[in-house]
């Protein structure tokens, strides 16, 4: 295997053009590298990037540097230091991240993701697994199958990987026994017998030593299979995206004009040609294309993978998150899916929790309304849960706050996966894939209420509205907020003020002052404000809401209503010498731990629509402003 | 003199098999969505561009994502006053040609204190003209993605790094804590003050670079071609003398050697190559021949092992 096809050094542009078609026309196969810690993925990975003359001479010499004191072929290197690319790793030995790494054959380019064998590293493995056409399932031949691999298989499985090269590794030091790789071979088959594997080779390799890598190894007379490197090479594993549905998210509204209004995404399955008539997944608005735009001119076809602009022949309302396709060939459109999660982070999943979930270009607030069952991912046996901890596997159905428009994973792999985000640290807590929606909530989403909040609002003569205040204990928000209630009382206006003590002695009587249950706390106070301002009503929450994210959150909650942040900066001195409810005392004496101001930290808000100055001014002057805010209208104080 | 040549006459894109993309194709499509991606989810990104090579294929990317629109964000260049004084008018004409907004930010405390790599070392003039300039102008301007032009291929721990690459509030990294990133599905989101960094070349090697560069007729300073140039050995290493800042040792005259680059960064720390490779096939073809890897020439990455993931913990590109 030379990597680098000959170039004569007085080769002309010609030769260099045909040297280039040849590069550019070369297919490119993506794989993982996955398996137990210790069965010697780096080194297979190090082995095929040294084969394959990837390993310059800077390099190769500081790894026979790095490489003394430790276990090496023939060459003196060890391979595994080639791409366990992190300090932290090089002192630990082992694989902590997905590492991506790049080499190219006569036949072939290849992109290896070598991902980590170690078990609290599992998620890494399934983003390395997200991307791969195949996998490299390694095992030590002295262990076996062990239960990592059996972890790792289901989660290729789940994934979607369908071509899997079992490389039973070490073999050279169990003696090259034949009766050690069959036995190996047979019981690895049995236990993937359902993972839905299209293809699956077992090969003996001696990664350190380069057996069955490149050439025959003739250590092992008794093998007649293929050789790992010629294996990769020419095995087909191509998905025909073009032929499915033609699938269109829409990324980025590309509007530089008045005169040109053109939607920017990349295929995702499919081909669209000009004068195909679309709709529009979720509106079911129908549209025909008119042009394909890109840089280097104007298309009249474009297939899945392109990165394209679609302009279309009237004003229909389309943006992010909406998907193109053609009539007739729609994708389903729900709020309500079957779906199976991955679970990666230590903050279990829990029914009923609010996250976001994004598919595709589309991001939208979703809960797991039941979890059906998790799968054990050594047995494949199915159990009652009430909860995935970090790396398990389960089913679960899921509600979303708006429709998603979505294919089944097994249909189209790239409209049918999602991500799961936490709405307060943003952390990516899971990733699923969809295997069917659910009818019952079609049906409920296609029904159009013809009372909604504008018309309940416009009822009372009013816009519906949050404002949420927020300030420390004493500085004057339930004062400001009961002002306000009167006077738009007064006015023949509709509010109501959801505070401390309304809530927190019956809604939320369950919840302590954990940071758990400030989350929720202030999740169910959002969530109820939101409510009432759908019922049309003038929401005044008055909470001191110490922290940024839960305000953001509670933001994010309101959505489209209208939401005012109100902030009551009073300094905390002016506030601890009111002390209306003794509060600061008792916290001052240690009797109330996590008080805001004094043993707990205040947030103050960056960016606050409203901000009312407590210490210099009266409760009245601050609901006049407030209400002047509102309302455009100038203050006139009363006082 | 720059590194014009004659563009092909057939662009590459229109060159389209029926059913599937090249490789190369592939990899042009998903840095354009990468690209979208960032202009669609931040409010305020903005785009490194140090005018290499790796820099000349993000600005034609960042414009083929979004044309007909100019590029909706701006290009930021770190400018340590020690550049080669070709890149700046490079830079400066490429701003004219694409009409793309051009930020350039230099460290004021270092350039009061005259921060240089010949009386200061590598480490400190990197730290302070680069490091610390790119932390500033990042706050100053309140951006929450900044997209850079860094590969998988380059360097160990580069190739561990996600596409969207989550920093917190003092723009460090933590290589232990990154976010899944699974199919082309970014988590974008992050809290007050922390940022973004997005490598939509991730997945592009060095050949691919120069393959792309030359498919699209892509323009490079001529710094990259083998020219005539004054040069000093210091350390085994042979540096250009661009100007007359560069301290000359008693009775040593810089003598013309036919040399290039492989990278481009401040000119006493760009070690430069002896090489007849005057065009892009040569270089190419030269590349192809190789036997030392890319990051050699730069001397900042040779002071310790694991001083990349170091200086990118600090913030470093």
């Amino acid at each position: 295997m030379s990597a680098i096809a000959s170039l004569a050094p007085d080769a002309s542009t010609t030769a260099l053009e045909a040297w280039l078609a040849e590069q550019t026309g070369k297919g490119l196969l993506r794989f993982l590298t996955c398996g137990s810690v210790d069965d010697g993925k780096s080194t297979l990975i190090g082995r095929l990037l040294y084969d394959s003359q990837l390993i310059l001479d800077d390099q190769l010499a500081s790894l026979r540097k790095e490489s003394r004191n430790r276990t090496t072929g023939d060459e003196g290197i060890d391979f595994s230091l080639l791409v366990d690319g992190l300090t932290a790793e090089r002192e630990q030995g082992i694989t902590i991240d997905v590492a991506y790494r790049f080499f190219s054959t006569d036949k072939r380019k290849f992109i290896v993701a070598d991902t980590p064998g170690h078990e609290q590293y599992t998620r890494n493995m399934a983003t390395g697994a997200s991307n791969a056409d195949l996998a490299i399932v390694l095992i030590d031949a002295r262990k076996g199958v062990l239960t990592q691999t059996r972890r790792h298989s289901f989660i290729l499985s789940l994934i979607g990987v369908k071509h899997v090269v079992l490389a039973i590794n070490k073999i050279d030091l169990v003696g090259y026994e034949e009766a050690v790789f069959n036995q190996i071979e047979a019981e690895y088959r049995h236990f993937a017998r359902d993972l839905g594997f299209e293809t699956l080779a077992a090969i003996p390799v001696s990664a350190l030593r380069g057996d069955n890598i490149l050439e025959a190894s003739a250590a092992m007379p008794w093998y007649r299979g293929p050789q790992l490197v010629p294996y990769l090479e020419a095995i087909e594993v191509s998905q025909d995206r073009t032929a499915k549905p033609f699938r269109f998210p829409v990324q980025w509204v590309n509007r530089p004009n008045l005169d040109f209004r053109g939607f920017s995404g990349t295929i995702a399955s499919g081909v669209v040609r000009v004068g195909d008539d679309v709709v529009v997944a979720a509106s079911k608005k129908p549209a025909r294309i008119t042009r394909i735009v890109t840089m280097d001119g104007e298309l009249d076809q474009a297939i899945a993978g392109q990165a394209v602009t679609l302009v279309i022949d009237r004003e229909v309302d389309i943006s992010r998150g909406d998907v193109l396709v053609h009539a007739g060939e729609t994708p389903d459109v729900s709020t309500q899916v079957q779906a199976r999660l991955i679970w990666m982070n230590d903050e279990h999943a829990l029914p009923g929790r609010s996250y976001l979930l994004k598919i595709g270009s589309q991001q939208v607030p979703a809960s797991i309304t039941a979890l059906k069952y998790k799968t054990n991912v050594n047995t494949l046996e199915q159990s009652p849960a009430k909860h995935l901890a970090l790396n398990e596997v389960g089913t679960v159905t899921l509600a979303t706050d708006k429709p998603i428009a979505f294919d089944s994973y097994g249909a189209n792999p790239l409209t049918g996966s999602f991500i799961l985000i936490d709405r307060i640290t943003n952390a990516t807590l899971g990733a699923g894939v969809i295997d069917f929606g659910l009818r019952r909530a079609q049906n409920l989403s296609y029904q159009s209420f013809d009372v909604n909040r504008q018309v309940r609002a416009e009822q009372k003569g009013q816009q519906a509205q949050i404002v949420w205040f927020t300030g420390l204990s004493g500085s004057g928000k339930s004062t400001v907020a009961n002002l306000m209630e009167k006077r738009l009382t007064a006015e023949g206006r509709h509010a109501y003020i959801l505070d401390g003590d309304n809530v927190r002695h019956g809604l939320n009587k369950d919840l302590g002052f954990t940071d758990e249950d400030r989350v929720e706390n202030i999740r169910r106070v959002a969530e109820v404000a939101r409510l009432m301002a759908d019922a049309g009503l003038i929401v005044l929450v008055s909470f001191i809401s110490p922290f940024r994210n839960e305000r953001r959150l509670a933001r994010e909650i309101a959505g489209d209503i209208p939401f005012t942040e109100v902030f009551v900066d009073t300094p905390i001195a002016v506030c601890e010498a009111r002390d209306p409810k003794g509060l600061y005392a008792r916290a001052r004496r240690g009797e109330i731990k996590n008080f805001t101001g004094i043993s707990s930290p205040y947030e103050a808000p960056e960016t606050p629509d409203v901000v009312l100055e407590g210490g210099s001014k009266s409760p009245v002057q601050m609901a006049d402003e407030l209400y002047a805010r509102m309302f455009g209208i100038e203050p006139e104080y009363s006082i | 003199m720059s590194g014009a040549f004659p563009r092909r006459t057939e662009p590459y894109m229109t060159s389209l098999a029926p059913r599937t993309l090249s490789h190369l194709q592939s990899l042009e499509a998903e840095s354009i969505e990468i690209f979208r991606e960032v202009a669609a989810s931040f409010e305020r990104p903005v785009m490194m561009y140090s005018i290499g090579k790796d820099s000349s294929v993000l600005l034609h990317l960042a414009r083929k994502a979004f044309a007909p629109s100019r590029i909706p964000f701006p290009l930021l260049h770190i400018d340590t006053t020690w550049k080669f004084r070709e890149m700046i008018a490079f830079r400066d004409r490429m701003a004219r040609e694409h009409g793309f907004e051009l930020l350039v930010h230099t460290n004021p405390d270092g350039l009061r204190d005259n921060i240089n790599p010949f009386d200061h070392g590598s480490a400190v003039h990197t730290d302070i003209m680069k490091t610390q300039a790119l932390r500033q102008a990042l706050n100053a301007g309140k951006y929450d993605a900044a997209i850079g032009g860094a590969r998988r291929d380059e360097e160990k721990s580069r190739a561990k790094e996600r596409i969207f690459s989550h920093r917190n509030t003092s723009h460090a990294w933590d290589p232990k804590n990154q976010r899944p990133e699974l199919w082309r599905i970014f988590n974008t989101r992050l809290a007050p003050g922390e940022s973004m960094r997005v490598f939509p070349l991730s997945n592009w090697t060095e050949l691919d670079i120069w393959t792309y560069i030359y498919s699209e007729g892509i323009e490079i300073p001529s710094l990259y071609f083998a020219r005539k140039r004054p040069v000093v050995k210091r350390s085994g290493t042979l540096i250009m003398v661009d100007d007359a800042r560069m301290p000359l040792e008693p009775g040593e005259v810089p003598s013309e050697e036919m040399v290039r680059f492989r990278t481009l960064g401040c000119y006493p720390l760009s070690g430069a190559i002896r090489s007849e490779a005057a065009d892009l096939p040569s270089i190419i073809m030269e590349m192809q021949a190789s036997r030392t890897s890319e990051r050699e020439g730069r001397l900042i990455d040779s002071d310790q092992a694991g001083s990349m993931e170091k200086k990118k913990q600090e913030g470093y590109f």
